[in-house]
């Protein structure tokens, strides 16, 4: 590991190992590290838990940022399935695209995805935030808790299918809705809530154009499924 | 009033009470039969077996007097931190949520008195039963309910659960009446709505995958936690295979009579196969492998007493799990609430609506009222005691097969009481050597 002029370590994984790099977070020696030619390893910086500044320059495999725990961790790149997933608290920012089921059961923290990501983001969402800059991919927000998903493009098939509490923006077209997802009123409170997300991903001057905002339209669930009756059995 | 059978009437074997009964209640509320408990009919199972004991040509050790020895380790192959157990026969995974926290209490104090490992479920870890529990098997399953890596570190292994033996196929199912505030909390849902789990993992899929998510679950943890992989007995010789292929430390077997806090009554009958021809194909993966011995293998859905897990052992397990024996030595089914257990349309010996939430024993429900009858440490002496006859009546047969440690059990100590057993078991039917299906038998 070599240390720069600013106090990042830089972490080269076309000498080192993964299990050697998380080793080094889980039991960091400075505070912030690039990590150099990733190549597609899987696991890059999962379970790390302060307040760390990881980037990694390249793209990543499965599982980056794994059940990440106040990490800021950024991918200068694209990412394999299940970026961040189970995150409890802290930012992951992809710079490029996401493979499936990004932040998948997320309890906390804010994914950012700068391209698009792929089928199944924010499956089983328990809390965390994603913003999503391009498309969406079929099945997003399956089964999602609680949490927000923004997506600035188009979302695809199956969107919120079974969904309970999460909140989801969607700007551009929706390709089906999936099993009790519904349209929503777009209140002020929520409108609120979304600039804030894209404050929060960056996306400040589009936060502050009123009618970039008034593309967005709301989702959620409908609540009818949350009780079994024998009235479901088409439902699914 | 004489009954129908003294008074001649013939009861139908296909349309018998049970069935009758289940036809008039899907005619009167439209909605199928979801309950607890695992499979109720009568499939092969231990009870088929037999031990041949000692004899001229096997030497038995002296009751009370010679060693027999019960400890197991497990978790040991991939360098992580194994977990030794004093007996072979581990608490099975049982969230809380289907349970109350007093029971998941009682399971820690009782599963450490005697030296061996309790497990979550699907639900989350509860500070009760880490504090209670000295080892504790810390359960990854689709729903990821309460999921934090905190936990995962604190944990002593790790299970990653594909399925069960009630549902192999199947999500988890909490009707509302259980969701109480502090569950909805941990599973961060609505208070009081039907709560569905996931069937599905929802970052992977397949065995490819499976390896992948194993090695981050290590890379989180430092390499320092075993991982388990459960699995629902109904294609064990190619998930066992699978699931070692994909880095597994130790696979559990959950049989077809494991039970479930709640699911649909058509899933638990008619889903999956007996533990009895499940073991079998898990240990010919095993042994195909290389790995029997090296990759513990815990079978479960069905024990009862020490014979079962004496049996279990001699078919190729290293250790057992009991999810239902536990309950019902914690206090469930208990005859003092039998009026109780009228009162709710069962009987004591048949009560099985955990999905219910209103078990008078405090053990499968969250009312505050009804949980505060489980004293979390007197059921745990129960579970403690339960747990120390299972072992003592193990070490009695190991004995008498000549055995000073209950792993030397093995299968040439049994004979199969039926055709079925045999060819499930894979161990001759009794007198003679008649293995059905032996002479044809590949990979299952």
């Amino acid at each position: 590991m070599e240390s720069l002029n600013d106090g990042t370590a830089e972490f080269d994984l076309a000498v080192r190992s993964v299990r050697e790099l998380n080793a080094e977070l889980h039991a960091p020696s400075v505070e912030r590290y690039v990590v150099r030619h990733p190549r597609g390893a899987h696991a890059v910086a999962a379970g790390v838990n302060r307040p760390l500044q990881v980037r990694i320059d390249g793209d990543v495999g499965y599982y980056c940022a794994g059940m990440n725990q106040e990490g800021l961790i950024t991918v200068d790149g694209s990412a394999g399935p299940g970026v961040a997933e189970n995150m409890m608290s802290g930012v992951v920012r992809i710079r490029g695209n996401a493979s499936q089921s990004a932040g998948a059961t997320a309890h906390g923290g804010l994914l950012i995805i700068e391209g698009n990501a792929s089928t199944r983001c924010g499956i089983s969402l328990k809390g965390g935030d994603i913003v999503v800059g391009g498309e969406m991919g079929a099945m997003g927000a399956f089964m999602a808790q609680a949490g927000r998903i923004v997506v600035c493009g188009d979302a695809g098939d199956g969107l919120g299918d079974s969904i309970y509490e999460a909140q989801i923006y969607i700007r551009g077209s929706v390709g089906t809705l999936g099993a009790d997802c519904v349209e929503k009123e777009m209140r002020a409170a929520d409108r609120k809530s979304l600039q804030d997300l894209l404050v929060q991903a960056g996306m400040t001057s589009q936060a502050e154009d009123a009618s970039y905002l008034d593309g967005f339209r709301r989702y959620g669930s409908a609540r009818t499924l949350y009780h079994f009756t024998h009235d479901h059995a088409g439902s699914y | 009033m004489r009954s129908p059978e003294d008074r001649g009437l013939r009861e139908s074997a296909t349309f018998d009470r049970a069935a009758i009964t289940a036809i008039q209640a899907a005619a009167a509320t439209g909605v199928y039969d979801i309950r607890g408990w695992g499979a109720k009919r009568r499939v092969p199972h231990f009870d088929d077996l037999l031990f041949l004991g000692s004899s001229m040509s096997r030497y038995p050790l002296e009751g009370y007097r010679e060693r027999c020895d019960t400890d197991v380790v497990l978790g040991d192959l991939h360098g992580a931190e194994p977990i030794h157990i004093k007996i072979p026969v581990t608490i099975a995974g049982m969230s809380f949520g289907a349970l109350s926290a007093q029971a998941k209490e009682a399971l820690g104090r009782g599963a450490s008195k005697v030296g061996t490992a309790t497990t979550t479920g699907d639900g989350g870890m509860t500070e009760e039963e880490r504090g209670h529990s000295d080892k504790l098997i810390y359960q990854l399953l689709p729903s990821r309910y309460g999921m934090n890596p905190d936990h995962l570190r604190a944990a002593d292994a790790l299970e990653v659960v594909l399925g069960q033996g009630a549902k192999p196929g199947g999500g988890g199912m909490l009707l509302g009446q259980k969701i109480s505030e502090r569950v909805a909390e941990m599973r961060t849902l609505p208070a009081g709505i039907d709560q569905r789990s996931a069937c599905r993992h929802p970052d992977w899929t397949g065995p490819d995958d499976l390896t992948i998510k194993i090695n981050e679950l290590r890379e989180i943890t430092d390499w320092t936690k075993p991982i388990f992989v459960k699995i629902g007995a109904s294609r064990p010789y190619y998930d066992v295979k699978l699931a070692v292929a994909a880095g597994a430390d130790v696979v559990v077997l959950d049989g077809m009579q494991g039970g479930t806090a709640a699911t649909q009554e058509v899933f638990i009958e008619h889903v999956g196969i007996p533990i009895l021809a499940a073991l079998p194909q898990a240990v010919q993966a095993l042994q195909e492998l290389g790995m029997h011995r090296r990759v513990q293998l815990v079978a479960s859905g069905g024990i009862r007493h020490g014979a079962d897990v004496a049996k279990a052992l001699a078919m190729g397990a290293d250790a057992v799990s009991i999810g239902t024996a536990a309950l019902i030595a914690l206090g469930d089914n208990d005859p003092k609430y039998a009026e109780e257990y009228e009162k709710l349309g069962s009987a004591a010996g048949y009560y099985d609506d955990f999905q219910d939430g209103r078990d008078p024993a405090g053990i499968t429900t969250q009312d505050p009222y009804l949980a505060a009858r489980l004293d979390p440490v007197e059921a745990g002496d129960r579970l403690a005691n339960y747990l120390r006859v299972l072992t003592l009546e193990a070490q009695t047969l190991a004995r008498a097969c000549g055995k000073s440690h209950l792993l030397n059990l093995e299968p040439e100590d049994m004979v199969s009481l039926t055709v079925e057993a045999a060819a499930m078991s894979r161990i001759p039917l009794a007198g003679t050597s008649w293995i059905p299906g032996a002479e044809t038998r590949g990979a299952e």
